[in-house]
């Protein structure tokens, strides 16, 4: 049982990260960016790209990778972060602009589907991993045993959350970008630049995105349909917390982690998608503000 | 003649092609004047304001701040300009605390947070208590000072209002208008939009009637409240408003 | 030439099966502004629920009742209405968005259901032996295929009329109404929700159909049959044609398919077979790129007339104009 529910945390630390993006674009780009998964894909796979060309140094510890690979992290975040400006530029402001009748929703979803297959395109379909190295599970409680990269997975997460949770918090920048999600108007009468925290909404959702596929691609695999697998539970994690609230999303984040992994214990683990799509339309039935959104 | 603090010529405007809600509206605030611009519902009162704080682009006329010509400048840089706006609804940051809410008001000169808060604070104690209260949750009134003392955080020389009255009650609304009035005293020139006639006349030096996008009887303050003109465009009887 | 009308009536089949998901897709999105990204979940529904109740007697997994081909369609259709209904009822009183991804997670879940659920669907191999009207009687395989056409032109246009009907009716009136100014539509005591909910249902249940007719025709289906790539086109094709417009789903779902089919055979026959599985990415790129194009060139499709403006872009205009 303890077993599942540090699995869960494992899972829950790649979901939440991947459900902060979603929700601050969802809140203040006002749609469902479906191509969010995507930027979890290309993170994992930029990095794959890239670690192996920068692979100096040793492997840390128990770990499977060495210093090298934190380099790359930082790398394939930037890049996806690029990626994600990319995709608005030349796709969802272009449809904004030109006054097509189709939704950006639907948009993402094509873009969704083509980034998939650029990324089958290059790498292949089949899974890949980052490094050969196997990785030896310790038992840190009685009954749990995680690998060194999970760890390191949950602690990269913790300390990315606080940082976030500081820059939010601390920064002229991040309370800007609360301003403009609480109030778009008045935040440009107080001289806010919207174009500007739009990029930089993309740039943080896209680079948090981007480190929660790679923790995935260390602790299970990758393949190219990694990011849309993972986009409902996402989406349910975002709404599960409340749509807008960063805190929300985390906390939705670990909760469907938590129900994913504990599911298998009664469900065919086949199923686990279908855990956080039951847990999202209970909650849209119930409580649709979510935990921690605004009430309704 | 000595420059006006605004001076707005024969401004048309309207949000919709085709359709002008402002028709040639014309008006003249001067440094350390507080004026009020009435008129009935539709007349153009919160267009006009929107004008004027560079949220809706003119189509002919102009605006003129201390004699510079801000008629194309848009909302995010009159801040910087010294012009403090203050829309009518939804005027504060909801989520974020009210010292937060201040912060914002400093967004373009940070430097500047500091001695604003400290004059907010000592303008409107109130705020120094619930300063850690996240804006949203404050009374209409309380939520109005907010709004107002974020206007207020970098020394503008023009503020705008839009209804400040909006929405509270009669003793709230006196209040409220006080607190413009010692804005005013601090060396704000001040230009107001109102419904309520009578509570914004009281604290003006003069004032605008609108109707129909056009502005019809202007006077001092006083004048207005006794004109059985501004009556009648208000009320469709021939007497005045006192 | 025996050979070219073959081909031409398998291909006239395909493109019209989708051409019906199409039309109950444009329902849902040209007629009342819902976004349901989950189209090949209800296809399946269909395409299943058909095999279940009129294939033959299967070892492996459930269903097999043989019961008549007009039983297995009608249930088809109340199936994926049954589906439509689970997934409308939560989220069609919320913001639209909450629709795209409840039913982009409905068709995950349902083909998960197909995929996993082996003695129902049969699993990954899904269900064989599905048949068709007339299978006993007719034996040419072109003649058999040929009848096959006229049912399904025949469902077409009955399905056609019937939706044009419905749209021009005072019920599709309302439906305009909710579209255009729903403040005022509910101050006139229409539910807005509940209008949406019986477009949805009813688009949902005519996907059914292209399902049921899908399932039918091909005689076998598997969740591969069923992902998103579906979705996909049939959007395409609505797109393409002009959304709001019955005619331009038809017309587009054609023109769409012979595209999809003829990118298909190029790439199939251009590269090596090592590389199908990349070309087959490349074929989904390249489509999506075009399609992108059509839209920035022809927004309103190639007949399209009526668009529609989704409710984000009729919030403009300022509040309280005064």
């Amino acid at each position: 049982m303890a077993q599942y529910i540090a699995d869960g945390i494992i899972l829950g630390a790649t979901l939440a990260l991947g459900a902060i993006g979603l929700t601050l674009t969802y809140n203040i780009l006002r749609f469902a960016n479906f191509a969010h998964g995507e930027f979890l894909t290309f993170g994992a796979y930029f990095a794959l790209a890239l670690a192996g060309v920068l692979s100096f140094g040793p492997n840390l510890g128990s770990l499977t990778f060495g210093w090298s690979f934190l380099l790359v992290i930082v790398l394939a975040a930037a890049l996806t972060a690029g990626l994600a400006i990319l995709l608005d530029v030349v796709v969802y402001r272009v449809l904004r602009r030109s006054d097509v009748a189709v939704a950006l929703v639907i948009a993402s979803f094509g873009a969704s589907l083509m980034l998939r297959n650029v990324v089958v395109f290059i790498w292949g379909p089949q899974p890949d991993y980052y490094s050969r190295a196997i990785a030896i599970a310790h038992p840190i409680l009685p009954g749990v045993r995680v690998t060194t990269d999970e760890i390191f997975v949950v602690v990269l997460a913790a300390v990315l959350m606080v940082a976030l949770h500081l820059f939010l918090t601390r920064t002229r920048m991040g309370k800007a970008m609360r301003a403009v999600s609480d109030n778009v108007l008045l935040a440009q009468v107080t001289g806010v630049n919207v174009a500007n925290i739009i990029r930089l909404v993309w740039i943080v959702g896209g680079g948090l995105a981007a480190v929660g596929g790679i923790f995935y691609g260390l602790t299970v695999q990758l393949i190219p349909n990694m990011g849309f697998n993972l986009i409902l539970p996402m989406f349910a994690a975002a709404i599960l917390g409340g749509i807008g609230s960063v805190y929300g999303a985390v906390l939705g984040g670990l909760v469907i982690g938590l129900a994913e992994s504990l599911s298998v214990i009664w469900i065919d683990p086949g199923y686990k998608p279908a855990i956080a799509f039951g847990l999202m339309l209970l909650m849209l039935l119930v409580y649709p503000s979510g935990l921690l959104g605004e009430r309704p | 003649m000595s420059e006006a603090a605004l001076s707005v010529e024969e401004v048309v405007a309207g949000y919709v092609p085709g359709v002008d809600i402002l028709r040639g509206v014309g008006l003249r605030v001067d440094p350390g004047e507080i004026v009020t611009v009435l008129g009935p519902n539709g007349a153009g009162k919160s267009t006009l304001i929107k004008v004027v704080a560079g949220l809706l682009r003119l189509r002919s006329g102009s605006v003129r701040l201390f004699g510079e010509d801000i008629s194309s400048l848009p909302a995010h840089r009159m801040m910087a300009r010294g012009v403090g706006y203050v829309p009518q609804t939804q005027n504060v940051f909801a989520k974020l605390t009210v010292e937060e809410n201040l912060e914002m008001g400093a967004y373009v000169n940070t430097r500047a947070i500091r001695r604003g808060i400290e004059q907010a604070y000592a303008l409107f104690p109130d705020l120094q208590r619930y300063r850690r209260h996240a804006a949203g949750r404050l009374s209409g009134g309380q939520r109005q000072m907010v709004a107002i003392a974020r206007a207020l955080m970098l020394q503008p020389r023009l503020m705008l209002l839009d209804e400040p009255s909006a929405g509270l009650s009669p003793l709230l609304v006196g209040h409220v208008f006080d607190k413009v009035r010692e804005v005013r005293d601090i060396g704000v020139t001040i230009l107001i939009v109102e419904q309520n006639a009578k509570a914004a006349l009281a604290i003006s030096d003069r004032g605008y009637v609108l109707a129909e996008g056009q502005d019809r009887v202007t006077g001092p303050a006083q004048e207005l409240l006794e004109n059985p003109e501004v009556g009648e465009l208000y009320l469709g009887a021939r007497r005045g408003l006192a | 030439m025996i050979g070219i009308l073959s081909y031409l009536v398998f291909f006239l089949i395909q493109a019209l099966v989708y051409s019906i998901v199409a039309l109950g897709l444009n329902l849902q999105w040209g007629y009342t502004g819902l976004f349901n990204i989950g189209v090949a979940g209800f296809f399946l529904v269909g395409s299943y629920t058909f095999a279940i109740l009129s294939g033959p007697p299967y070892a492996a997994h459930l269903g097999g009742f043989g019961l008549p081909i007009v039983v297995g369609v009608l249930g088809a259709m109340a199936a994926a209405g049954l589906v439509a209904l689970i997934v409308g009822i939560p989220t069609l009183r919320l913001r639209e968005d909450y629709l795209a991804i409840a039913t982009i997670g409905i068709a995950e879940v349902l083909r998960l259901i197909a995929l996993n659920a082996k003695g129902l669907t049969g699993g990954s191999r899904g269900a064989q032996s599905i048949p068709r009207p007339f299978q006993d009687v007719i034996h040419s395989n072109l003649l058999n295929n040929a009848v096959y056409l006229l049912i399904v032109i025949a469902v077409v246009v009955v399905v056609y009329y019937a939706l044009e009907a419905m749209v021009r009716s005072p019920w599709g009136r309302v439906l305009k109404a909710i579209r255009e100014d729903e403040a005022a539509a509910s101050s006139l005591g229409k539910s807005p929700t509940s209008f949406r909910l019986q477009a949805f249902v009813i688009g949902c249940v005519v996907m059914g159909l292209g399902g049921a007719l899908n399932a039918s025709f091909v005689g076998f289906i598997a969740p591969t049959d069923f992902m998103p790539i579906l979705t996909f086109e049939i959007w395409a094709m609505l797109i393409a044609g002009g959304s709001g417009n019955n005619r331009g789903a038809i017309l587009g779902s054609v023109l769409v398919w012979a595209f999809w089919t003829s990118m298909g055979s190029l790439t199939q026959s251009v590269l090596p077979s090592d590389l199908q599985v990349k070309g087959g990415a490349l074929q989904i790129i390249l489509i999506g790129i075009v399609l992108l194009a059509i839209l920035m060139a022809r927004p309103r499709g190639i007949i399209g007339e009526e668009a529609v403006v989704s409710r984000e872009a009729q919030l403009g205009g300022g509040d309280g104009h005064d």
